[in-house]
């Protein structure tokens, strides 16, 4: 038994899923972690995954992370806390990887306590929370249209610590969470233990990306001690370093501030606070606070808004390439005119769009270079998938055969598949950036708990 | 006049959640920082423009223990939109190497 004077939490990975080594865990588990936990979720990579409540990994990279993770928590006692499963944490998402947590138990013979927090809302009750006016827009957006929320595909909570730390007074081994802020799965532990505030959180935004606050980002997780009124960080990898350098860079990191950072029930404030090296491989982070404000949830929603079908071909011709913005102006002249002669006013509200990717499709701005090659990709984007695709087929010939002037002789552009349009679904939007009010952090989570323990012996 | 990719080491730029991108701007060292961090390039007018939004809206972080500064502006369309060409908004940094301090 390590007697301590700080609670550990070991972060193996700044997301479950993207890769976890056993060895990494150990290490951390025997330098006297007490708690594991990571976070799962991110609205990073778009707003498909929550409005579709489809995981951004596979499934078999969930389940080799969270088996490692769940043979450690069986192995050490010590609880194993997971934030925003399946990449939303919508219901479905949480349901998704408790499914898998299941199929692991059964494999390998385990028997937790698992709680489930599903933080996911339901649309008319956000329109009344709006209508009563228990909803904030935040900024840039500066209003609140009650409708908005009724439009969304799914809608989620963003948790605090109180859940994770009720699951675990009620017996949980392991929590698996819905949507939650980063910092809050990490901090949880410390929190309920009676660590400072200040250093809870603010250790827990340092550790959410796992080992991005050191210097080799990629060597596995990192190790935060917590304690009254500071707290250590380190990798758990012995080749790995953090430095008073790359810890305090990563208050920078997706914040537009680098000095506060609001959260449910607070706001940390590290503008204070000092880094310092205790040795070669961690730091010593004095001086954060946590200013408690009126507890609110940030809300994310999503929804379907149109469809897309796109083509793609590749362009090596020096005579387009030569003036490139025109001959794109010219193409996309054509292409609509083609389509209002043929689909007209069928075609309803849709949108051409033309992205050379070689020469400007990132920025969209003219450029003066003249690229040796470019990949142009045609997007065409309607109300129904169906209309999308007769979009893309009516401009079919001239988008792979554009000439460079009427006279020209037609060239064929280099295209790479057949079918030539690929359909690409709806397309998503965030619809929401607001915070609800809310008296007590957990009336708008449910929880459940799944003893396999109890199943197995009844 | 140098450019900015000539003093920093390191310049980047995130998606700060769907509805705001951030550029962290690493100078070289300490004296690069004090040199250029109040360029009139790196205003919000002139970041602004670079961008095509309000200036009102830019948000500026001077961070001296790390010779960063930080640029936070409001998408001018939420992340993932149907025109969205950069989804974790990770290149809208390459648009400041060049300009001039």
């Amino acid at each position: 038994m390590i007697s301590s004077s700080t609670i550990n939490v070991l972060v193996p990975t700044g997301a479950l899923g993207a890769g976890i080594r056993a060895e990494d865990v150990d290490a951390g588990l025997a330098a006297g972690a007490h708690a594991i936990a990571c976070d799962a979720g991110s609205t990073d990579s778009g707003p498909a995954y929550l409005a579709q409540a489809r995981c951004k990994y596979s499934r078999a990279a969930i389940k080799a992370d969270l088996a490692i993770l769940m043979r450690a928590q069986a192995r050490s006692r010590v609880p194993l806390l997971i934030g925003s499963c399946g990449t939303s944490g919508c219901d479905e998402a949480v349901d998704w990887t408790r499914d898998i947590a299941l199929e692991i138990a059964q494999e390998q013979g385990l028997e937790p306590r698992i709680a489930l927090l599903y933080s996911e809302q339901a649309p008319a009750q956000m329109q009344r929370a709006a209508q009563r006016e228990a909803i904030r827009p935040l900024p840039p957006i500066t209003t609140v249209d009650p409708s908005a929320f009724v439009q969304c595909d799914h809608i989620v909570a963003l948790m605090g610590p109180e859940p994770y730390v009720a699951a675990l007074e009620a017996g949980a081994d392991i929590v698996l969470g819905g949507r939650t802020t980063d910092t809050a799965v990490l901090a949880a532990v410390p929190l309920m233990r009676g660590m400072s505030e200040g250093a809870a959180w603010h250790a827990g935004k340092i550790a959410e990306c796992g080992g991005l606050c050191a210097t080799s980002p990629r060597e596995g997780g990192v190790m935060v001690r917590v304690g009254v009124d500071f707290f250590d960080v380190e990798p758990l990898r012995s080749s790995n370093r953090c430095t008073p350098y790359t810890v305090s860079a990563h208050m920078l990191y997706e914040n537009s501030d680098p000095f506060l950072l609001t959260e449910p029930g607070g706001v940390l404030d590290v503008s204070q606070a000092s880094y310092r090296a205790l040795d070669e491989r961690s730091v010593r982070v004095t001086g954060s606070r946590f200013v408690r404000t009126p507890y609110t949830m940030k809300l994310e929603g999503a929804a379907a808004s149109a469809y897309q079908t796109i083509m793609l071909t590749g362009i090596q011709d020096p005579k387009p390439l030569a003036d490139l913005g025109p001959f794109l102006s010219r193409m996309h002249q054509a292409l609509t005119a083609r389509v209002e002669e043929t689909l007209g006013a069928a075609a309803g509200s849709y949108d051409i769009s033309l992205r050379p990717y070689g020469w400007n499709a990132v920025t969209g701005i003219e450029e003066d270079f003249v690229p040796r090659e470019i990949g142009l990709l045609f997007v065409a984007t309607a109300a129904t998938q169906d209309m999308a695709t007769q979009i893309a087929k009516t401009c079919n010939p001239l988008f792979f055969h554009m000439p460079v002037h009427r006279e020209a002789e037609l060239p064929s552009y280099a295209f790479p598949f057949s079918p030539a349009e690929i359909e690409r679904g709806a397309v998503y939007e965030f619809r929401l950036n607001h915070v609800i009010e809310v008296d007590d952090p957990r009336e708008l989570v449910r929880t459940t708990f799944i003893n396999l323990g109890e199943k197995a012996h009844a | 006049m140098p450019k900015l990719m000539d003093v920093c080491r390191h310049v980047r730029s995130k998606n700060a959640g769907p509805f705001w991108i951030t550029v962290d701007l690493f100078f070289k060292d300490a004296e690069a920082y004090s040199q250029h961090v109040d360029a009139l390039a790196l205003q919000p007018e002139a970041v602004a423009r670079v961008f095509g939004i309000q200036s009102s809206a830019v948000k500026r972080f001077p961070v001296p223990d790390l010779d960063v500064l930080k640029l936070s502006f409001p998408r001018k369309v939420p992340q993932g939109g149907v025109l969205e060409r950069d989804m974790h908004g990770g290149q809208q940094y390459v648009r400041l190497l060049s300009i001039e301090l």
